[in-house]
């Protein structure tokens, strides 16, 4: 403690305002779930198949028998809407998991075995926070072709070195903590104190910046998209948007509603992450 | 001294860009070689190419020779800025995304000053009042702001103002009815780029707003402020006669790290409003699948963010008297 | 007794947190003269800072000052609106701190920040403020004032740049300086020179200064007399002699031999059983009860009242009851 008698401005952090970000956090959380399982139960509750052609009549707006109304085919735009966040939430997670993996391993790596490796480790880490990211990822996707797992492996390439950076600097902190020479000294092999000692207290923010990265790697595959380096076989709502760009203007609810989708999947995404910062990391309370 | 020690640290920071821009190069060859199919598709770029031409690249690039020659030879080319040719367009790709770049930078430029000037407004008035029902509100709005695709505000944009009311044109930079020079030329580009400008900045308005309110707060409850407060000075000059200068700083560089990110949403922005820059440049060629333009497009970005980066470094060290040029 | 320069009376400062209302300044009272200098005295987390920044109305949100006055040549602080309240802040009375390196604005040459001081109290342009801003970097002894006017905080020393904090004081003549623990960010010989420099500056201008510190070695060299705070209020008041000859308060007593006695220089008053209370949540009784080694039974219902003896010592205690000196052997 410093010999200041009292802080003169106590972070102003009212309990009203840590309960009501927790319910917007809550809330959120709520529609995230529900955007999930709506995702998962897309086949029970999609009224017809998302590529079925003519299934109504050509660009007509919402009305009782397509909520969402009918693009330039006749296909139904609840439907696409539906199996498009499948696919979107499918990229979001799996790109955002796959580079939380990455990221944990070479970040505990270099964290824990510092020198050579480490330096090594951030000089790659250095060169992709410098190379736009974006059109890096444009240009692997375009390269290696528009499959939806080149998309989930081109995002995660690109993702993986922002978690490394934040779990080494926990482990180099870490440690050096007592409970981790403890460990040490009781001869636990590196292993065991990765993974049994160290990566427990580092998950907090880890886990924060993965569920923001869901977001992030959502919104980039909209992009990728919407650039026409979307999946064709896997209909995301990037593409969805993509598509609609020929039509919206003379046919709103072709971008309204595919847009409204991904908006609120990251935007709760977004409010979770903050809401778990709040929680898991309250020394940043004030973010 | 102190103008000696600047310049070389200027020189000194360009030093340290170079081994970046040849990893950039490096990324380009490896991707070539590491893509499925024969990597002359890549350098050729187009399905009309003679067979003659084939045969000429694949002689130029040396691609019958072994690794090592071919990483020279690419290395040699790209010494001499030589990005190579489109067939679609008949030009060199570098003369292509040169005369792409001053639309890319017109509108780049212009949401990026609304947006600072508007967003570090909006960001000190709302740390001014923390937690009030303002500060709430414009803080959750600034959150949903970078949770959209900003392609598709460009669409919610394009079709209230431009297809509802009518108030702007839909696409491009020009009309074709318009004067070619002049101010009649000046006020119908202006009139064009209202749409992507607006719908760029209120995009990249959350990431600033949010930031310096952040960094506003942290400033302001800093010791330096109380000083400030019992020196008689007002709230008025606490807050921008001391405060904002401060909170400025890390939002200077986090604008400059984020360089990439916002040519990233530049080049969206432009898809939707047909607006003929690079961005547009990359869709075209990402349809046509016109390689050499695309990994041309890579590189100049690439080294427009490099050197937005070294850039802001500079700027934060004369901004900032605690900088040592070391 | 003449009018007095400063007069508090019964000042309530609270702080609104999650974990409950800090009761930072509990009712205190107390006066300066003019030309007076005062010591403030209490361990960390007694309330002093609060109370010196209450005097000059600083806390903001969550802190607010809920009661009493503050009386400040005729006039009552509280009172004043904001623009009138400016006037006096940095004007007549001005304020010093503690960590010169922290209480500088990084980012402003020094020379400004003192003519800035000159500015706000006096219409006067950029150049002639500077002039003042010199002349008062004079009066603070740093070398070579023209260059180092157009020096950065980090370029100094912890001495200069408290230096520095000085002369923005000085620059309106106040009458009255608060100077919140001036010398615990510095070196110990740095110590000396500053404390020194503030004595010089005190009869130089004719100022009343309020000291505030957890060091008693200053306050029995430089102070008249001295308060000493404990848990949000006044526990004990008196002359500098009284109080370290005939302390009469528990409190003052382990203060003094934590330190005074041989391990002077500790930072903090760890030689005091137990830790300070904490102010969100002050015991029943006298506040000092938990840890006082003269405890009486009373002692943990009911709060003792500031007894004045006839030696002119007023001390918030029991043991001090009827005037009398008798203790509980």
């Amino acid at each position: 403690m410093s010999m200041v008698d009292l802080p003169l401005a106590p972070r102003p952090v009212s309990a009203l305002r840590i309960f009501a970000r927790n319910r917007s956090a809550a809330l959120a959380g709520l529609v995230l779930a529900a955007l999930l399982l709506v995702a998962l139960a897309a086949p029970l509750l999609a009224p017809y198949a998302p590529g079925a052609i003519g299934v109504g009549p050509a660009m007509v707006g919402p009305d009782a028998a397509h909520l969402f109304g009918t693009d330039e085919l006749g296909r139904d735009v609840l439907s696409r809407v539906l199996y498009g966040l499948r696919i979107s939430l499918l990229v979001g997670f799996g790109a955002a998991g796959i580079a939380t993996a990455l990221g944990i391993v070479m970040g505990g790596i270099a964290g824990f075995s510092g020198g050579l490796v480490d330096d090594l480790l951030m000089r790659v880490t250095e060169v992709f926070q410098v190379i736009p990211r974006f059109f890096l990822a444009v240009v692997l996707v375009a390269f290696f072709g528009a499959s939806i797992w080149n998309i989930i492996g081109a995002i995660a390439i690109l993702s993986w070195p922002d978690i490394a950076r934040l779990v080494r600097a926990e482990f180099l902190t870490l440690r050096t903590r007592q409970f981790v020479d403890a460990a040490r000294v009781a001869g636990a092999p590196a292993g065991v104190l990765i993974f049994g000692e160290i990566l427990p207290n580092a998950l907090a923010p880890v886990v924060v910046n993965g569920t923001l990265m869901v977001g992030q790697a959502m919104l980039l595959e909209a992009g990728l998209s919407y650039l026409g380096l979307g999946d064709p076989s896997q209909v995301s709502l990037g593409l969805i948007l993509q598509e609609a760009q020929q039509i919206m203007r003379r046919a709103w609810w072709t971008t309204a509603f595919p847009g409204i989708a991904i908006f609120l999947a990251v935007l709760s995404l977004n409010v979770v992450g903050d809401g778990l910062n709040d929680v898991l990391n309250p020394r940043s309370r004030e973010r | 001294m102190r103008g000696l020690d600047i310049s070389l640290y200027v020189v000194r920071r360009l030093a340290q860009a170079v081994p970046l821009i040849f990893v950039v190069i490096l990324l380009n060859f490896f991707l070539i070689h590491a893509a499925p199919g024969d990597p002359i598709d890549f350098l050729v770029g187009s399905m009309d190419a003679s067979p003659e031409y084939i045969e000429d690249l694949r002689r130029e690039f040396g691609l019958d020779q072994p690794l090592g020659t071919q990483l020279w030879a690419y290395l040699t080319r790209m010494a001499h800025f030589d990005l190579g040719y489109s067939l679609r367009y008949r030009q060199s790709v570098l003369d292509l995304i040169l005369s792409r770049m001053p639309a890319t930078l017109l509108l780049m430029v212009t949401a990026l000053v609304a947006s600072s000037a508007v967003g570090i407004l909006l960001g000190v008035i709302a740390a001014q009042r923390p937690y009030s029902a303002t500060d709430q509100t414009s803080t959750f709005l600034a959150l949903a702001g970078y949770s959209m695709p900003v392609f598709w505000l460009g669409q919610l944009v394009l079709i209230v103002f431009s297809l509802h009311l009518g108030w702007f044109p839909t696409q491009g930079m020009y009309s074709l009815r318009a004067p070619a020079e002049g101010w009649g030329r000046i006020v119908d580009v202006l009139h064009h780029l209202a749409l992507p400008a607006f719908t760029y900045s209120l995009y990249h308005l959350a990431l600033i707003f949010r930031l310096t309110r952040i960094k506003m707060q942290e400033t302001l409850s800093l010791d330096f402020i109380v000083t400030a407060r019992a020196k008689g000075a007002s709230e008025g000059r606490v807050v921008y006669g001391h405060a904002l200068r401060n909170a400025i700083l890390p939002v200077v560089t986090v604008i400059g790290m984020n360089f990439g990110f916002m040519l990233a949403g530049s080049v969206l922005t432009e898809t939707v409003f047909a607006w003929p820059g690079m961005g547009r440049l990359l869709y075209e060629a990402i349809q046509a699948r016109d390689y050499p333009v695309l990994m041309g497009l890579f590189t100049v970005l690439s080294l427009m963010v490099i050197a937005a980066n070294v850039v802001t470094d500079l700027i934060y060290a004369v901004i900032d008297p605690r900088v040592v040029y070391r | 007794m003449a009018e007095p320069l400063l007069s508090v009376e019964n000042l309530v400062t609270h702080i609104f947190t999650d974990h409950g209302v800090v009761k930072a300044v509990d009712g205190v009272s107390l006066t300066i003269a003019p030309g007076e200098a005062v010591a403030l005295v209490g361990e960390s987390g007694s309330g002093k800072s609060m109370t010196a920044q209450s005097l000059m109305r600083l806390p903001r949100p969550p802190a607010r000052i809920l009661s009493g006055s503050v009386r400040f040549e005729g006039r009552d602080l509280l009172t004043l609106s904001e623009r009138e309240m400016r006037a006096i802040r940095g004007g007549r009375m001005g304020m010093i701190f503690q960590d010169p390196s922290t209480y500088l604005n990084p980012l402003m040459r020094v020379g400004d920040q003192i003519a800035e001081a000159v500015m706000l109290h006096r219409k006067m342009r950029r150049a002639a403020a500077r002039a003042e801003a010199l002349e008062a970097m004079r009066l603070v002894r740093i070398p070579a004032p023209e260059t180092v006017m157009d020096y950065y905080p980090h370029q100094l020393s912890g001495g200069m740049r408290q230096r520095i904090l000085i002369a923005m004081v000085v620059t309106s003549r106040p009458s009255l300086m608060i100077a919140d623990e001036p010398t615990t960010a510095l070196d110990v010989t740095v110590q000396a020179q500053i404390m020194r420099l503030l004595a010089g500056l005190r009869t130089e201008l004719g100022s009343a200064l309020l000291l505030i510190t957890h060091d008693l070695g200053l306050v029995a060299e430089f102070c008249d007399r001295v308060y000493v705070m404990y848990g949000g209020r006044i526990v004990e008041t008196g002359t500098a002699e009284d109080i370290f000859y005939a302390p009469r308060h528990p409190y003052t007593r382990a203060l003094m031999r934590s330190t005074l006695g041989p391990e002077r220089r500790v930072e903090r008053f760890e030689a005091i059983e137990g830790n300070p209370p904490n102010l969100a949540r002050l015991p029943p009784g006298c506040s000092f009860n938990p840890r006082c080694p003269e405890r009486l039974a009373r002692c943990a219902h009911d709060a003792p009242p500031l007894f004045a003896s006839a030696s002119g010592v007023a001390s918030r205690c029991w043991l001090a009851e009827g005037g009398s000196d008798e203790r509980a052997a």
